[in-house]
């Protein structure tokens, strides 16, 4: 997003983000913006069968996402969202790694129990729509 | 970390940069490096192979192109350009990874890239997974039936297919349809909920393109066009691909 469109659009879903879990749950991670860091799940790296250089490339991630302390990382694309839920998993980085479409409905309330694949125990339970389709 | 001097051996003949330059608007400013290590030391890529951005451009400017061409490091290389952002020269090194990655021969170039570049041309839906035009259009019917009926509040919702002059064409990563189809849901949802004007193509729908990242010039442009065409086929305004 920030790469093809540049930054302002980035400041564009900042504000879909902080609208979606509240001012005091966003944390944005160190360094930001344009001198962040690639996770490391682009570029055909996680098709490459290179795993131990690319969990080794992600670890500059995996420490800026646990510095901020969250408990969930909201990831922009298929590749980082693999990336990142890769690292937690490897790395036992404790947080827990989402896709934004997720927490939008999640604030709309009408995200229902089948669509709650990458959330943790603490919002699984939160506000289900139509927790009776759960069969 | 001890760093080994680089003992050039070998006869200089036509560098790979000098073709590369070629290539490249301002020649990529390949020949501008201050090796000031900006690039190195904010690459994730640093240390892996025992090399790094700075170190990779050096050896390219000597004209060591047998260990250009060979190292794995080159798909340890996100490509991200952030050493880019941060070179004082705006150097395009992923650029020059990029070309380095073409010389390998084709088939031995990483096989899971391989795979799904070529099982995306196998079928016009462009699909690194091989979901065809049938299984896309089944997937997505199916789920929409399943939550009209489970969720009133969304029996009007649409997710169609080939509607000609939506607003919207909208991509699909295959993971969804293929491993986890509740997944399409939300967004599906959040369109309804705007009212935005979209739709899915049987042609052209999936959004990852592993021909570009296996830098397979004429396979990139044969799913790119692919793509194009199922959405000027459609007539549709913009083509909104979510990766
Ligand atoms: S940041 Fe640019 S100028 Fe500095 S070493 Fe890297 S390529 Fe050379
Ligand atoms: S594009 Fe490659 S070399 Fe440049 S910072 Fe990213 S991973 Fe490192």
């Amino acid at each position: 997003m920030r790469k093809s469109f540049g930054d302002p659009v980035a400041e564009d879903l900042r504000f879909v983000v902080r609208s979606v879990v509240g001012e005091d749950n966003f944390i944005d991670m160190q360094p930001n913006r344009s001198n962040n860091y690639c996770c490391g799940g682009g570029g055909g790296y996680l098709q490459s069968g290179y795993t131990e250089a690319r969990h080794q490339y992600g670890q500059l991630k995996l420490n800026q996402i646990q510095a901020t302390g969250a408990g969930y990382c909201i990831a922009p694309c298929h590749n980082c969202h693999a990336q990142i839920h890769d690292l937690s998993d490897h790395f036992d980085g404790g947080y827990h790694t989402v896709h934004l479409w997720t927490l939008i409905c999640l604030s709309m309330g009408i995200l229902g129990p089948k669509e709650r694949e990458y959330l943790g125990d603490d919002l699984k339970d939160v506000d289900v729509f139509h927790p009776e389709t759960d069969e | 970390m001890t760093v080994q001097p680089i003992a050039i051996t070998g006869k200089k003949t036509t560098r790979l940069m000098d073709l590369v330059k070629t290539l490249l608007p301002e020649g990529g400013n390949l020949d501008l490096c201050l090796t000031c290590g900006a690039c190195s030391s904010g690459c994730p890529a640093t240390g892996l192979e025992g090399m790094d951005p700075r170190k990779f451009l050096r050896l390219a400017a000597l004209g060591l192109d047998e260990e250009l061409t060979t190292t794995p490091w080159v798909w340890m290389c996100s490509m991200c350009q952030r050493c880019i952002y941060v070179c004082p020269m705006k150097i395009n090194i992923p650029q020059l990874v990029y070309y380095a990655r073409q010389q390998w021969p084709r088939e031995s170039r990483p096989k899971g890239i391989l795979g799904s570049c070529d099982m995306a041309l196998k079928h016009d839906t462009c699909s690194a997974m091989g979901a065809s035009e049938d299984d896309f259009e089944f997937v997505v019917g199916d789920v929409l039936e399943e939550y009209r009926e489970s969720q009133p509040e969304f029996a009007d919702m649409e997710a169609s297919l080939n509607r000609e002059r939506a607003f919207f064409y909208l991509n699909q990563n295959s993971r969804e349809p293929v491993t986890e189809p509740d997944e399409m849901v939300p967004l599906w949802k959040i369109l309804h909920r705007v009212g935005a004007d979209w739709t899915y193509g049987t042609k052209g729908w999936a959004a990852e393109n592993y021909c570009m990242f296996l830098a397979d010039d004429p396979a990139w442009e044969h799913i790119i066009r692919t793509k194009v065409k199922a959405v000027e086929d459609l007539g549709c305004r913009i083509w909104l691909n979510t990766e």
